[in-house]
C-alpha cells in the first residue's frame, strides 16, 4: 500500500491489536462510521474484523492500517474531500 | 467457480502472515504440494519477506506457482476482479486474525484459518467468524501443524 507512505499522516496508535484500534476510535471520537473489511479509505483497503470503525474529526479521517508484521496502526490524515465522502455514507 | 460450466481447476489462495515464525514457509510449501496433487492451482499472497522466503527455497518452482503481493491480492478480491475457491490464512498474531476476517468478508472462498506459534490458543479465541480452524502449537518444528493439516485434509474434495 505504497500510497500510505506518500500521505501526510500522524500515527495515533502503533502496533495495536485490531480490537484496541476499534475501541480507541469509539472512545475518543464522537463521530465514526462502521464499514466492512475491504472498504476503501483513500487508496487503502481496510483490514479487520467487521465492523471496522473509522473516526471523523472535522477534516481528519482516523482509520486502521494493518501490516502482517507490525499489527494495526491507527492513522490520522487531514483530507476535506475524503472526510465529506465518508460523512455522506452515514445513515 | 460458481456458474462456470467449463472444467477449470479449482484455485486456492494461501495468505501468508509475517514470516517471523519459522514453520510458515515449510507448511506453506507442504500445503501447496498437497493442493497441487489434488488438482488445485495454488496462489501465494504475502508481504515481500514472506514471498521471498518461498521463492528462494523453490528456485525452479517445483511447488510454487503464482506469487502475488498481499496488498494487491486484497485489492483485487475487494474490487471483485478475482476470487478463489479456497483460502488458507496463516495466523500467528493479531494481524493474521484480521486478514482472515477480511478474507471471510470479501471472498466467496471456503476459508481455513491455519493457526500456529507459541500463543496459538490466544489467536484461536479471537476467531469468531465462519471458517475451519487448523491449529497447533508449532514454532520451529512444523510436524504438529502438519499433523493437524493431515487430519483435516483441506486439499480433499
Amino acid at each position: 500500500m505504497g500510497c500510505v507512505e506518500s500521505m501526510n499522516y500522524e500515527i495515533v496508535l502503533r502496533d495495536a491489536t485490531f480490537k484496541e484500534s476499534r475501541d480507541y476510535i469509539k472512545a475518543n471520537f464522537k463521530e465514526f462510521i462502521d464499514v466492512q473489511p475491504g472498504f476503501k479509505v483513500f487508496d487503502v483497503y481496510v483490514i479487520g474484523l467487521p465492523p471496522i470503525a473509522i473516526g471523523l474529526d472535522g477534516d481528519f479521517v482516523i482509520f486502521p492500517f494493518t501490516k502482517p508484521c507490525h499489527g494495526t496502526f491507527l492513522l490520522r490524515v487531514e483530507d476535506t474531500e475524503e472526510a465529506a465522502r465518508l460523512r455522506s455514507l452515514k445513515k | 467457480m460458481e456458474g462456470d460450466t467449463t472444467a477449470k481447476p479449482e484455485t486456492a489462495l494461501l495468505v501468508l502472515g509475517c514470516p517471523q515464525v519459522p514453520v510458515q514457509t515449510s507448511i506453506a510449501l507442504y500445503l501447496i504440494n498437497r493442493l497441487k496433487q489434488t488438482g488445485f492451482v495454488p496462489v501465494v499472497a504475502g508481504n515481500k519477506a514472506a514471498n521471498t522466503l518461498l521463492v528462494v527455497a523453490d528456485p525452479d518452482r517445483h511447488y510454487l506457482g503464482e506469487v502475488v503481493d498481499l496488498d494487491r491480492a486484497v485489492a483485487q478480491i475487494s474490487d471483485k476482479k478475482r476470487d478463489f475457491d479456497r483460502c488458507f490464512v496463516f495466523i500467528h498474531n493479531d494481524a493474521g486474525v484480521s486478514y482472515a476476517a477480511t478474507m471471510g468478508a470479501i471472498s466467496k472462498a471456503k476459508l481455513y484459518a491455519v493457526v500456529y506459534g507459541e500463543h496459538y490458543e490466544d489467536q484461536v479465541k479471537k476467531i469468531e467468524f465462519p471458517c475451519t480452524i487448523i491449529a497447533a502449537k508449532a514454532v520451529h518444528n512444523p510436524l504438529p501443524l502438519k499433523k493437524a493439516l493431515d487430519e483435516v485434509k483441506p486439499w480433499a474434495a
